[in-house]
Order: C-alpha cells, then structure tokens, then sequence
C-alpha cells in the first residue's frame, strides 16, 4: 500500500500543504519533493504490485504509463522551479498567483495519477475530469485577454468532451447489467473484461463512439483538437510540457482500456478503423498546420496533435507489433515534447515573447540552450538516433505489410510535418541571431534526461525493457 | 409495466420539454429560470427513479439534485448576473425557427438510435436513457447557438443535467458515481465562475464574440 499511496496520497497532500505556503521558493521545493517520491512510488511498482482491489488497479499497461507520468512529472517539477523565478520578477506573476500554481500542479498530478491507477471506470472519469479542470486554471493564470479566451475554449471543449465520455461510460455500465448485475462490479475493469464477451454488442458500440469522441477530444484527435493550440500557448511553459506529455497520454489510456473491452466482446465493431481513421486525420492536418505557425509554442503543441495521430493510428493498427510501436512512440514523444518545451520555455523567457519571428540565432547566441532545441526538434521530425525514429519505423513497417496505402499516407503526413519542422528550426536556430540576448539562467539538467533517455532509446533499447512494453502490448490485443 | 413507468417516462419528456424551452429564452434571467425548473424536474426524475426501482440511495442523488443542480447553481447564476450588471441583456440566439427545428431533428435521431440498441436493456433504463440522450444533445445546440458565456454555461449545465438523468435510470449505478458527478459539477461551476469575473474584468462583456477578436495568432 506504500507505493499506492506515494503516489496517490503524497500529491494530495503537498497540495494542501502548498496552499498554505507563501514563501515560493519552499514552495518549488516542496513540489519536487513530492514529485520525487511519487516518482520512486511509481517505480516500485515495477517490482511489486498491490494486488488490484474495488478501488485500484495496477497491471503491465498501466504501469508503463504511471511511469512516465511520475517522471516526467518530477522532471517538469525540477524545470518549474527555475522557470517561475523569472515569471515573479518579470511581474507576469505574483506571489499569491505562485502559491495557488504550486497547489494546483500537484492537484493535476493527482488527478492524472489516480485517472492512470483507477480500476473503476467511474472513478476514471472523475480523475480525467479533475485533471481537466486543475489545467483550466493554470491555462489562465496569466490573466491576459489571451490566456482567459484559451481557458474558456479549453473548459468548454474539454467539458463537453469529459460529459460525453460520462454518457458513453453510464452506456458501458448499461451493456453490462443485464450480464453483471447491480452495483460497482459492472464498473469494474477486471470484471467488465472477464464478462465482456457476453454484453450486448450494440450498446457497446454506441458507448464506444460515445468515449472516442469524449476522451478523444482530450487526446486532441482532429477535428476536436481546437482547444489544444490555444491552451499550449498561452499558459505558463510548465504546463504545456504537462499538457503534451502526460494529460493527453492519460485520455489515451482510458481510450485504450475500452478499447480492449470492445475487442474481447465478439459481436462488437472493431475499434481499429475507427482508430485509425481519426489518427490519419489528425497527423496529416496538423502536419499541414504547422507550416502556418508564427508562435513557438502554438508550432510544438499542433506537432504533439500530429504525434498524437500517429500513436492512435499505431494504436488503431494493433496487433503486437502495432501495439509495442504505439506505446514506444508514446514514450518517446512524451519525453522529448516535454524537453522541447522546457527549452522553448527558456527561450521565450530570454527573448520576451514567443513570436518565432522575433527569434534566431539561437546555436550562436545561447550555444547550448540552441543546440538542445536542435536535438529536440530532430528528435521530434522522426530523424536517426533518436528513439522517435524507431519507433516511427516500427509504425511504417509493420503497417506497410497489411495496409500499404493507410502507411503510405501516413508517411506523407511524416514527411509534410518534417519539412515544417525543419524549415523553422532553420530560422530558430541559426542564421543572424535576432531579439534580446540575456544569459538564461535556469538549469537544463531536466532537457539533458529526457534528451539522453531518447538517444539511449534511438541507439540501444535494453531488452528487459523490450520484454516490458512487449508484455503490455500484448493485453491491448 | 403500468403507472409507475409512465410518470417515469412523463418527468423524463419533461425535462426535454424543459430544454426545448431553454433553447429559446434570450433573457439571461428567464434563462436561469428554466435552468432551475430543469434542475427540479430533475430531482423529481431521479426520486421517482428511487421509488420505482427501491433504490433508497437514489433518493439522496434526488437530494442532492435539488439541493446543488435547482437551488445552489441556478442561485449563484442569478448573482453572477447581476453583480455583471447583465440581467437587461438580450443576446441573440438565431432564428428560433431553425433552432426549434434541429432540436427536434436531435430528439428524433437519438430515439432513433437508443431505443434499438438497448432492445435487451431493463425496460426502465430504456426510455430514459433515449430521452437524457435528447437533452444531452440539445444541450450541445443550445451550447452552439449562444454568443454569450453565461448561455454557454446554461446549456452545459442542462447537458450535465442528461447525463444525471441516464445515470439514476442505470438501474443499480453506485451511489458514489453520482456523488463525485455532483461534486465535480460544482467544481466545475466554481471554475466558471471565477473565469466569467475575469472575462468581465478583461473584456468588459460576457459576449463570446469580444473574445474571438483574440483568437489564434496574432501578428
């Protein structure tokens, strides 16, 4: 019960805690704190797992995902200790506005912890709609007119996406009634699995296009990926790292789950086309997308909806190689947005504004902070050695064999984005160097970790860990 | 069969009744008005869902439906409007016509799509999973068709306001989903708010089309 409640109990508590701190420099040291514990929680996980209960559940699959959520919590904690000191004196905020980031930060790590351990789909959505809600907030922290428009288009999709997830899971529950019976057991995850291949088909489906419309609107899956440009943009750096990394990987997860509901009942669609429908289209618009792009981080957040696409489209294709590929390139991209947006956040902070214009130079001006982002952006365009490129091969490859043409556009939809990307690195990074100069000051040990996770990835996966996602790959069927 | 289905069947109709007629109110007190009457029909449903399935834990989700979906949010709406100074706001909805139109254009498809599937489903649940469906999606349309945030927040409530209502006709649904429901509607409530005091503080409207003069990027 330690690690359940390391990572579980611990957000819960630095949150109040962190509500009664005014001092923000205890503050950010006790958000990393927490962070690391729930860090190590999760980790222990990987030797020893409580066993699942009315409450929680801890399996292979989700164990991948508590993971890396924890970590790239804590590494986000690490970077937005460095990144709020500068936001306090440049006054864009005040102290007070600082306590109540802090608190909330481990509120949405809760959430999108207790969404990742949940065993009952009810309590699932209430997690992802937590998570939701604490994001709002910290989306429009900054109180400009653009940062209050954001949070309201966010809070208005977002609700309506988590009210439909909310419809499609009372339908899940229906299906499984006359099956199960009354009471919590028909909201079970183990016990819906165990049934499902009884439940009314029908109602399955319905409930399905329910969930995929509802938590996929919180994926960011075109054409409900509205909010997702606006939201990235105008918070604080911190939470555009949490928004692409994790929050996106948790609606994913609980898609995911019923997906495997859906294909363990015969009668039922097959999830896959869907899948893959949404996730060609959200690849292949937002790849267009990005060459429109004037704000730095409105670039990166409609390259996570292409990514985004990708994972669901590899997710979509199934079988294990599909599969393994899906959860590899969801690791890789988490890792790397999040240090993307790490240095995108020094680098804004340094120039005064996020106007891709209005910066260049960077490898020569801010030699590291340059080259970092160089290696991020490589990373994130799919190109050798970093992890992406693996995992995207993977997706190619084992497409091409039974649906060349869906891999084909696929591969267009790689290429349009890379081009993109790689025509505004080349402005961003080099030729004459353009705005302010000042030194940066925060610490990039957090972009290093995520970046030489990525290249170990690219250049050598250790195979326990091949066995472990390959493992978790098989329950997704 | 008999009586105790019908009034079922009649507070469910009602509550889409309820929502055709906040589709076209373009008074935000009227509005508001609706919005508690809604929230009553409500608590009504979900408690005639407890006597009729004896389900004792029902009655204290109708309690609850009362006391935060008819009293609480409706009152505190009221209060945000006119401590805006915005209850003489007329907002324009769209030709109510139309709007009337593909309100029932949504009841129609979403009887034609429930009542089949759940041919095998409790009798009960039926219906009145078919009709919360109704006032899901015309909480959508009325969410769609308003240029003001506090219409907005109007139809999510009464959206949400469906989805109570599937959930108490899910026979034997435990108490706990309805319980944090509410709870994260009240939450959700806070959030919105405090974010209509900072559009009215930033762009000193509540009018949606003030905050679109922002969108995307800006030169």
């Amino acid at each position: 019960m330690i690690p359940l409640a390391a990572v579980l109990a611990v957000p819960l508590a630095a949150a109040l805690l962190l509500a009664l701190i005014a001092d923000y420099r205890l503050s950010a040291r006790i958000n990393i704190a927490a962070s690391l514990l729930a860090f190590a929680g999760s980790l222990s996980f990987l030797f020893h797992r409580p066993a699942p209960g009315a409450l929680f559940l801890i399996d292979d699959l989700n164990v991948v995902f508590i993971v890396l959520n924890t970590f790239v919590g804590f590494t986000t904690s690490l970077f937005s200790a460095g990144y709020i000191g500068h936001e306090l004196e440049s006054g864009k905020l005040t102290a007070g506005y600082l306590r109540f980031y802090h608190a909330m930060f481990q509120v949405m790590l809760f959430g999108m912890n207790l969404a990742l351990v949940a065993a009952n789909i009810g309590l699932m959505w209430v997690a992802v709609e937590l998570a939701t809600l604490s994001t709002v907030m910290m989306v429009g922290i900054y109180r400009t007119h653009a940062a209050i428009e954001a949070a309201w288009k966010y809070f208005i999709l977002g609700s309506v996406g988590i009210a439909l997830a909310l419809f499609g899971t009372i339908l899940v529950y229906l299906a499984a009634h006359p099956v199960i019976g009354s009471g919590a057991a028909g909201m079970l995850w183990t016990v819906l699995l165990a049934h499902a291949k009884d439940f009314d088909p029908a109602l399955l489906d319905t409930a399905f296009v329910f969930l995929l419309l509802g938590y996929g609107t919180k994926v960011g899956l075109v054409p409900m990926h509205a909010w997702l440009p606006d939201a990235h943009a105008e918070g604080p750096t911190p939470i555009s790292a949490v928004l692409s990394g994790l929050l996106l990987n948790v609606a994913l997860y609980a898609l995911l789950r019923f997906k495997i509901l859906l294909a363990a009942c015969p009668g039922a669609i097959a999830p896959g086309p869907l899948m893959i429908a949404l996730g060609l289209v959200s690849t292949l618009l937002a790849a267009l997308m990005l060459y429109r792009r004037r704000d730095i981080k409105r670039l990166f957040a409609y390259s996570s909806i292409e990514q985004m696409g990708i994972i669901v489209f590899a997710f979509g294709m199934a079988g294990p190689l599909g599969n393994l590929a899906g959860l590899l390139q969801m690791t890789m991209h988490s890792l790397t947005k999040s240090a993307i947006f790490f240095s995108v956040g020094h680098v804004a902070q340094v120039k005064g504004t996020q106007r891709i214009a209005e910066m260049g130079g960077l490898t020569e001006s801010h030699p590291l902070l340059g080259w970092t982002l160089v290696a991020g952006v490589v990373a994130i365009a799919g190109l050798p050695p970093f992890g992406i490129f693996t995992s995207e091969f993977l997706i190619v490859s084992s497409s091409f064999s039974h649906a060349p043409l869906l891999a084909a556009l696929l591969v267009l939809g790689l290429l349009v984005a890379f081009g993109a990307l790689l025509l505004r690195l080349g402005g961003l990074a080099f030729g004459p160097v353009r705005g302010a100069v000042g030194p940066v000051r925060a610490s990039s040990a957090p972009i290093f970790a995520h970046l030489a996770l990525v290249l170990l990835a690219g250049l050598w996966l250790p195979p326990p860990l091949v066995a472990w996602f390959r493992h978790a790959a098989s329950l997704l069927g | 069969m008999g009586l105790g289905f019908d009034i079922a069947h009649m507070l469910a109709g009602l509550m889409v009744l309820a929502s055709f007629l906040l589709l076209y109110q373009d008074r935000l007190p009227a509005l508001i008005n609706v919005l508690r009457l809604h929230g009553f029909i409500l608590a009504l449903a979900v408690a005639w869902q407890a006597y009729i399935q004896s389900a004792p834990h029902l009655y204290i989700a109708a309690v609850i439906a009362l006391a935060v979906k008819a009293l609480v949010i409706p009152g505190a709406l009221d209060r945000i409007v006119d401590r805006l100074g915005i209850h003489r706001e007329v907002e324009t909805v769209g030709g109510i016509g139309p709007t009337m139109l593909a309100g029932m254009a949504l009841v129609a498809l979403s009887l034609r799509v429930m009542l089949p599937i759940t041919a095998h489903a409790d009798p009960v649940s039926r219906q009145d999973i078919a009709l919360a469906l109704s006032v899901v999606l015309i909480g959508l349309l009325i969410m769609v068709t308003r240029r003001n945030a506090v219409g907005q927040v109007a139809g999510f409530l009464s959206l949400e306001n469906g989805i109570d209502l599937a959930a108490a006709g899910a026979r034997g649904m435990p108490l706990v989903v309805e319980l944090s429901v509410a709870f994260s509607v009240l939450i959700a409530f806070i959030v919105i708010g405090i974010f209509l005091f900072r559009i009215r503080e930033r762009f000193d409207t509540v009018d949606l089309a003030a905050l679109e003069s922002f969108r995307g990027e800006r030169q």
